[in-house]
């Protein structure tokens, strides 16, 4: 437009008249579209095939049976389908994953963001960003082979070889980096200003990190704390290896138990027919997960929006 | 765990190389040369994959040209993929049923079912349990009924000690949950749920192993590669104690877990060269790699009806 404008100033031509079609500007449009309708349309298509097999299993088998009684015995003769066991293992692993995952993560955050010499900062950040890409199946021996026998069979001699307690550690350690991450990065967000205020008030610099920078970076770290926690909810691959497959309606984290996403997989691996009760469990189950970890997200992003109108 | 395994077939794979080399160096040459190409896919129970995953080794080094691939994803999960046509042959822990044939009929899959080795389910403990040597059907079956809820190894026999059970055993798509639950509770598929499954016997090994009050079942094989990990448990049904072995199951003293296992290959993909090849391969020297992968050979007069069987499927 301002090319054009400076045209028709020297040259005099007509400046509403193209002079070149601009196919090219079409093309990426069109490109730039299909890219982000296909995560849109992805999404569509993962709750309609989700949804569809859920359904039909509500046709079969009442959904307050479904939601309220506390037997999952989907595969075996005597089929019972209570899913509470389940809800109550991804719970149990989650809470501890997060015991383990915030007061590490976000400490790691403030020493990133407020401690830190720009030297340290330059090599820790990368490195812990470095346990996000280590594969979860890693990360899930890790926990049988090496938490569970070497570090919380000596302490708790009872203790199942498969548990909850051992998942949920490694879990929470898998997660760290990305509380770490988001918080720091909100932290960073907060302007200097607020900071050089409050050392101009006489603040030390333990004040300044917890009662000026958390308090005003605050929506940006819960977005992280929902992240992590949507993260460990849907965690698959570390809870089939280490929490053993056992349905258990317990709160004791030394038993093994079975989670929503480890009963997917693991019956998803086996042979289930197709159409048959047991295989549109699986759906029910990936819808249920579905739910929460869609209404986590939702959070996620209402207090990440809330942090941004407050600082940009 | 899983490198330990590897090493072992690995090794086994090179000493009944050379076992085969030295008796059986004619027949392969014979059934093709190392000019044919092409796939072999094999799914099915985890109980036969070693004994399968072992030809297939020995056949691919003769044949470098051929992709032979051995999968474990269960007796029935092997079953449903092979009559949709996508494997080429099905190991199987247990006879086929009559949905699963059914199936294969209705996509036009022809096979016959061939007894390549026997198995004696081998009921474990760990290491430390001093105490359960022999258990009677009754009493497995005290433990793993669908209603049981034994819960400590007193509950088992009056003098035993005071130890939590825990138990471990394969997943509901494992021919050895099928053939287990039939013998022992009486009917298949009927069993407590409130134990750790799972389609990989290494982790009932693990399982089994890492707790004092652990218990098992599985096959033979994975037993005889883990017996510095576990103890066998002997069966009594009615004639005394009988350790699981090569003599109690080949002589039928081993009741009632000792059994059959079973390859069926698919008429159609025998048609293929490469497949045929394999599978002539695999039943001439079935008894050398039985015994190199640590089965339980057939006895004279199941070798002579698995030569017959195979003969009248490939032979047509």
């Amino acid at each position: 437009m301002s090319t054009a404008l400076a045209e028709s100033a020297a040259g005099g031509l007509n400046p509403l008249r193209q002079t070149k079609p601009r196919y090219g500007e079409k093309v990426i449009r069109v490109i730039l579209f299909a890219a982000a309708a296909v995560s849109i349309l992805t999404t569509f298509g993962i709750v309609i095939s989700v949804l569809i097999p859920s359904l039909e299993f509500f046709s079969e088998i009442p959904l307050t049976e479904f939601l309220f009684t506390t037997t999952w015995t989907p595969l075996f003769a005597n089929p019972q389908y209570g899913v509470l066991p389940l809800i109550m293992g991804t719970m149990v692993i989650t809470v501890i994953a997060i015991a383990i995952a915030i007061p590490l993560g976000l400490g790691s955050a403030i020493y990133l963001s407020e401690y830190a010499k720009p030297k340290a900062r330059k090599v820790l950040k990368p490195t812990l960003e470095v346990l996000a890409g280590i594969p979860t199946v890693v990360f899930g021996f890790f926990a049988l082979e090496f938490i569970t026998e070497l570090v919380l069979k000596p302490i708790f001699p009872q203790i199942d070889i498969f548990n909850a307690l051992s998942a949920g550690i490694v879990m929470g350690i898998m997660i760290i980096p990305t509380i770490a991450s988001l918080s720091e990065d909100a932290m960073a967000a907060v302007p200097g200003g607020l900071r050089d205020g409050a050392y101009a008030l006489g603040a030390t610099k333990r004040q300044v990190a917890l009662r000026v920078v958390v308090p005003a970076a605050l929506s940006g770290i819960v977005a992280a704390f929902v992240l992590g926690i949507s993260r460990a909810i849907g965690e698959t691959m570390i809870v089939t290896i280490a929490a053993g497959l056992q349905p258990n309606m317990t709160l004791n984290p030394l038993e093994g138990m079975q989670t929503m996403t480890s009963y997917i997989a693991a019956a998803g691996a086996g042979d289930v027919a197709t159409g048959s009760i047991e295989y549109k469990s699986i759906f029910a189950v990936g819808m249920l997960l579905f739910i929460i970890t869609f209404f986590m997200n939702m959070i996620s992003i209402r207090l990440v929006r809330k942090y941004r109108q407050a600082y940009q | 765990m899983t490198r330990t395994r590897t090493a072992a077939t690995a090794a086994l794979a090179i000493s009944s190389a050379l076992v085969l080399a030295a008796c059986g160096g004619g027949s392969s040459t014979d059934s093709g040369g190392s000019d044919l190409t092409g796939a072999v896919r094999v799914d099915g129970s985890s109980t036969v994959y070693p004994l399968t995953a072992l030809a297939a080794e020995d056949f691919m080094a003769a044949n470098p040209g051929v992709q032979v691939t051995v999968a474990a994803s269960g007796t029935g999960g092997g079953f449903e993929k092979f009559c949709r046509g996508e494997t080429d042959a099905n190991d199987a822990s247990r006879a086929i049923k009559d949905e699963e044939a059914a199936n294969c009929a209705a996509a036009g899959i022809d096979f016959a079912q061939l007894t390549v080795a026997t198995d004696a389910l081998t009921v474990v403990v760990n290491k430390e349990n001093t105490w359960a040597t022999c258990l009677t059907v009754e009493e497995l079956a005290k433990i793993w009924a669908p209603d049981s809820t034994v819960a400590n190894w007193n509950e088992v026999r009056a003098d035993f000690p005071d130890e939590p059970l825990k138990l471990f055993g394969p997943g509901t798509d494992s021919g050895t949950f099928d053939y287990f639950t039939d013998e022992i509770n009486g009917e298949e598929g009927a069993s407590r749920a409130d134990y750790t499954p799972s389609e990989d016997d290494n982790v009932i090994v693990q399982g089994v192993s890492g707790s004092k009050g652990g218990l098992g079942y599985f096959g033979f094989t994975y037993f005889e590669e883990n017996a510095d990990k576990l103890n066998a448990v002997e069966i009594d049904s009615g004639a005394g104690c009988v350790a699981p072995s090569v003599e109690s199951a080949q002589d039928g003293t081993y009741t009632p877990l000792a059994r059959p296992l079973f390859v069926y290959p698919s008429k159609q993909a025998l048609a293929q060269p490469q497949v045929k090849a394999f599978f002539d391969y695999y039943i001439a020297n079935d008894a050398a790699i039985a015994e190199a992968a640590l089965f339980i050979p057939l006895n004279e007069e199941q070798r002579a009806q698995l030569e017959a069987d195979y003969a009248a499927l490939s032979g047509s």
